[in-house]
């Protein structure tokens, strides 16, 4: 691994925020168990898939440029792939793996048809907009008892309920416990973090960000726009598949619902909250509005009163006029602009410490290299001499 | 033969209803690329005026279609394109989330004041006899009022002085501020006007579906999808997407179920705009409106 | 670009956990419960789609709530309610019923609309082993020790509204009905009591939810000349099908009955002219002229903002009062709030009288033996005309015996 990073490849412009992400990801990995919560694994595990499902549009619209409006679709593909694999076979694992297979052969037909044709974006938003439709009128409908692949009918608007949870690989019996259910999220969670991170930084990554940012000169430095989108597309559907297994998992059961417009808008909130061209940002976006519909609904008066609608209505329209690039980048705005202040502050108070008699001026100068950044040992190093650690 | 004469009707209404939903986008984003997610909750609002004029002010039903809920829903669109909509031109991407936002607090307000059950309005004019069927004769009021409200649209922008201040603030804003035009009030106007056109038509469809808050959901998407297959030509575009969305879906639904209607509807408009990627006035009736 | 030192990243990470557990915990940490309180939960949305039926059914049971506690508590002790509203979401479903089992550990959940959101908290509450009411009309087949159903099923709503069609106005018989499950089962069970009973079943066509435009579907049924039409519409969007046939001028032509008109109060969006004569039998109606239901919708419009203000009283939103006051009535009986208790108690063929009748639980089934009234619109409301005593749930008792396999957990389709 140091191996690979010494290289010389890119990991990502901020290696410092990526570990901390990682950080913390591994630490709650270990920590939260330990706590004897059943509620707060069982939440977290749910916030998670939904997590991964925000990733995946991340990838797809943030570092692809491409506006899926029906990211939904995916996550309801995966979820209903699973939950008819495992109905039929009666063993978790390959289903596991059908979960985001079924949703990538899709979206390799479906991105083909699309990117292929060089439609733009708005018709891409359309298209998907449409797909995502059809599928949630299609599946809405199958509520009779004709509608069965194998063994398992798909039920309509109810909904798949009590669908098989994991099993350990080759033993159908031995399901796995809550505790372990925790830990195979996290893991898959940090793998798919840490994933995305390795691929964007990789070469195929940076061609997909450069298709994203100029498509024209891209495609003139000999690129193939077509197929780096669709690659990338297929990825984003591959992992969204995923949330919507792991979604099962958490709450048993998966209904037309996963792809309704109202799920795909949702995702396109985290994102865009979060903040488009991050990883971190979305994850963000996505536990924050998540949250906020949990706490709006809790203890709710009956009747009448501010509403959930209402008042998340106004947190967006606010949001988007105060805080329009999502939080993560305004975050990191504000720290770049913290610092030039710093530094403009302490560049001044230099230069004043200089200009005073020697002898007086030590405390500012002590002050105006502490906020430039420099460290202050006995030798006194020449500024600029940054920070080695 | 009377099936036959029915069906025809059912097609054009199937259509009227389309173009009548589209009129409205086909202003905000055919020609402004404002994306208005709140588009069905301005036509749940002219619906809702409808409500409120006849039930408790005992205003005239056509008057208060007609010209109370267009002024209204006409302002408030006004209102909310100076607080929030100004700011974003040009990001389409913020334009949806706000106007996502605005969608959601304008179906939490109208909750808020009215509850979740309404008197709906009562489809006027009653029915008449096609040979051995009954239909409703609003049916054919509402094809009659899409069509002038069309011609209407093209006789504005092509034949007068604003339609042409309009048309040319949406080519070139900087050119007509050379010409002494200020495209932020020309914006400002054509949203409103937007706006109107979405309330106008909530209003219109009223008597035949109910008005609940949450209606405008089931509005939005065939709107836009409608819209953007029309393409660059807003109006022509969205006539004739409905024409043939509006024909597919009719006749599905009747020869088998309404679902695969939606459904075909859903096919074709995917299948169209793979044909013609720019919508279908990229390819016919470039120059038109 | 600055490199990173091990101490900066375990700090880092250490800090960035610290807040996110934090964060977890706080929200998790409620006030402590006082101990002489009985906490239970109420699952129905109040904003979405589905608050037309979840905001009734929420003061219904608030009302249950505060009229209990008035009369002295539940076992000499004040009764709590926290009303969870899931927004028509189902995985906020899942995460209150989660946090209403595991963290408040409700007594029971009275919960869920439609049976979607059933199926989704009834795993759910069944593992964690906390009670849950359903008092919803449904589609029937519910086989769970753990799940006792007030809520109506079709064999005993439809079977008398098809019989009474057949007898008044003839057998041939045409259906419309929303496209999900329990209008499916009950177009199943409406086609089997009609042919059974030499009737002529001419179609059964099912829409979408949000379908608007029923143009297509009323010339059809007028070209297939059915003596009456079978209705089982739900939601908002639907209520256009009444309008428009009406407007068709067919509302005079085709008698019309229904299993679902009403639950949505449509008739009371509705003009008279355009749904009066509709018929449907329901196990509640708010113009029930009954001295338990009279004193029952007086004391919940008293409470709610009077006559005017209070919504219309209908076989759901009061399905939550009556799930409310029998569970405690079971509790009293039992003489504690333990589930296996209280189930036991409700399992020997208990009844409680309310104010739409008498409802007694069948122990195989868990569900409620109960009157269900036949009534038409008249005038823009509901004129009761015949009461039919303890319709058995019978749905499924070919395969659900709970006497026999307290161990089930399901939901069966019955077999038509």
């Amino acid at each position: 691994m140091t191996g690979l990073l010494a290289s010389g490849w890119k990991f990502d412009p901020n290696r410092h925020g990526t570990w901390a992400v990682a950080g913390t990801m591994i630490v709650l990995l270990f920590v939260l168990p330990v706590l004897e919560d059943p509620l707060l694994l069982l939440q977290v595990r749910y916030y998670v898939s939904m997590i991964i499902l925000a990733l995946s549009m991340a990838v797809i619209w943030g570092f692809g440029g491409i506006m899926c409006f029906g990211q939904s679709m995916f996550f309801g593909l995966g979820g209903y792939a699973y939950a008819i694999a495992v109905g039929n076979i009666g063993e978790s694992t390959a289903p596991f793996f059908l979960s985001m297979i079924i949703p990538a052969i899709f979206a390799a037909i479906l991105g083909y048809f699309m990117f292929f044709g060089r439609l733009n974006d708005v018709y891409v938003a359309v298209i998907t907009l449409a797909v995502t439709l059809a599928l949630y009128y299609f599946i809405n409908s199958t509520s009779g008892d004709e509608y069965k692949i194998g063994k398992a009918r798909l039920m309509g608007f109810n909904g798949i309920s009590s669908i098989r949870k994991f099993n350990w690989p080759g033993d159908p019996k031995s399901f796995l416990t809550a505790n372990e259910l925790f830990y195979f999220s996290m893991g898959l969670l940090l793998a798919t973090y840490l994933g995305l991170k390795v691929l964007l930084g990789s070469k195929f990554g940076r061609v997909v960000v450069a298709v994203k940012e100029n498509e024209l000169r891209a495609e003139l430095l000999g690129y193939d726009v077509r197929a780096y989108k669709l690659a990338v597309f297929v990825i984003g559907a591959a992992i969204a598949g995923l949330a919507g297994c792991l979604s099962i998992n958490y709450k048993n059961f998966i209904s037309p619902n996963a792809f309704h417009l109202a799920l795909a808008a949702q995702i396109i909130m985290w994102v865009l909250v979060g903040g488009v061209g991050t990883l971190f940002g979305p994850i963000v976006g996505c536990v924050v509005l998540l949250y906020v519909s949990f706490i709006l609904g809790t203890g709710a008066a009956s009747g009448g009163g501010m509403n959930t609608y209402f008042i998340f209505g106004l947190i967006v329209m606010i949001f988007v006029l105060v805080i329009p690039q999502g939080i993560v980048p305004t975050i990191r705005d504000w720290r770049e602009q913290i610092g030039r202040y710093r530094r403009m502050i302490g560049g001044g108070l230099l230069s004043l410490s200089d200009q005073l008699p020697a002898g007086h001026g030590e405390g500012m100068r002590n002050l105006a290299e502490r906020l430039i950044g420099l460290m202050k040992s006995e030798s006194g190093p020449a500024p600029g001499a940054g920070t080695k650690g | 033969m009377d099936l036959v004469g029915i069906q025809i009707i059912q097609v054009l209404s199937g259509i009227a209803t389309l173009a009548l939903m589209g009129a409205g986008l086909a202003v905000i984003f055919g020609m402004m690329r404002v994306i208005n997610f709140a588009h069905g909750e301005f036509m749940m609002l002219g619906g809702y005026v409808v409500i409120v004029c006849t039930e408790q002010l005992g205003i005239n039903l056509w008057v208060a279609m007609l010209i109370i809920a267009p002024i209204f829903v006409g302002l408030v669109g006004l209102v909310f394109e100076r607080i929030l909509i100004r700011f974003l031109y040009g990001r389409m991407i913020d334009t949806l989330i706000a106007t996502w936002g605005l969608s959601l607090f304008l179906i939490g307000v109208i909750t808020w004041i009215f509850g979740n059950v309404t008197k709906g309005v009562q489809t006027p004019l009653g029915s008449y006899s096609f040979g051995d069927y009954s239909e409703k004769t609003y049916t054919l009021v509402m094809i009659a009022f899409t069509i002038i409200i069309y011609i209407a649209i093209f006789a504005v922008l092509r034949r007068t002085k604003l339609g042409l201040i309009a048309r040319g603030t949406m080519q070139n804003p900087n050119q007509a501020s050379c010409l002494g035009i200020s495209p932020p009030r020309v914006y400002m106007i054509t949203f409103a006007i937007g706006a109107a056109l979405t309330g106008l038509a909530g209003a219109i469809l009223a008597p035949l579906n109910t008005v609940i808050p949450t209606i405008g959901v089931s509005y939005v998407a065939q709107a836009f999808i409608t819209v953007i297959t029309g393409g660059a030509a807003a109006f022509t575009g969205t006539v004739l997407a409905s024409g043939v969305f509006g024909t597919v879906r009719q006749i599905i639904s009747f020869e088998w179920t309404p679902i695969l209607g939606q459904v075909f509807l859903l096919i074709t408009a995917v299948i169209l705009l793979r044909i013609f990627p720019t919508g279908i006035t990229g390819r016919f009736f470039r120059r038109s409106t | 670009m600055r490199s990173i030192t091990r101490r900066k990243f375990l700090a880092t990470s250490a800090a960035g956990a610290a807040v996110a557990t934090a964060a977890g915990f706080m929200g998790n940490v409620r006030f402590a419960r006082a101990d002489d309180e009985i906490v239970i939960a109420s699952l129905f949305d109040q904003s979405g789609g589905l608050d037309v039926y979840g905001t009734p059914m929420t003061m219904c049971a608030t009302l249950a709530v505060e009229e209990i506690n008035a009369a002295g508590g539940l076992l000499g002790k004040k009764l709590r309610l926290i009303s969870y509203d899931p927004q028509s979401n189902m995985e906020l479903y899942a995460q209150y019923a989660q946090e209403a089992a595991l963290k408040e550990k409700v007594a029971v959940v009275q919960g869920a609309i439609t049976s979607a959101s059933r199926e989704v908290i009834r795993p759910i509450l069944g593992e964690n082993k906390t009670m849950l009411w359903y008092s919803v009309i449904y589609e029937g087949g519910v086989c769970d020790m753990n799940n006792v159903v007030s809520g109506a099923t079709p064999l005993q709503m439809g079977d008398p509204v098809v019989e009474y069609g057949m007898k008044n106005y003839g057998k041939k018989v045409y259906y419309i009905g929303a496209d999900y499950n329990a209008p499916q089962i009950i177009g199943d069970w409406g086609k089997k009591y009609v042919t059974e009973n030499g009737g002529e079943w001419l179609a059964k066509n099912l829409f979408p939810l949000d379908v608007t435009e029923f143009g297509p579907e009323i010339s059809k049924i007028q070209a297939a000349k059915p003596d009456f039409l079978y209705t089982c519409l739900v939601g908002g969007a639907h209520i256009s099908f009444y309008r428009q046939w009406a407007a068709a001028g067919m509302l005079k032509k085709i008698p019309m009955v229904s299993f679902t008109f009403g639950v949505g109060n449509e008739h009371k969006s509705l003009k008279p002219e355009e749904c009066d004569g509709i018929v449907s039998a329901q196990p509640y109606f708010q113009e029930l002229e009954t001295d338990a239901n009279k004193a029952f919708v007086q004391r919940f419009q008293d409470r709610f903002g009077g006559p005017d203000k209070a919504p219309y009283l209908n076989s759901v939103g009061s399905g939550s009062y009556i799930g409310t006051w029998f569970w405690a009535e079971a509790v009293k009986k039992a003489g504690t709030i333990e589930r296996e208790a209280v189930l036991k108690a409700l399992a020997t063929g208990m009844s409680w009288d309310g104010p739409s009748g008498k409802l007694t639980v069948d122990p195989a089934s868990m569900h409620c033996i109960q009157d269900v009234h036949l009534a038409k619109v008249e005038g823009g409301s509901w004129k009761v005309f015949q009461t039919i005593p303890q319709m058995r749930p019978d749905d499924v008792k070919d395969r659900c015996d709970l006497t026999k396999n307290p161990e089930t957990a399901e939901q069966f389709t019955p077999q038509i």
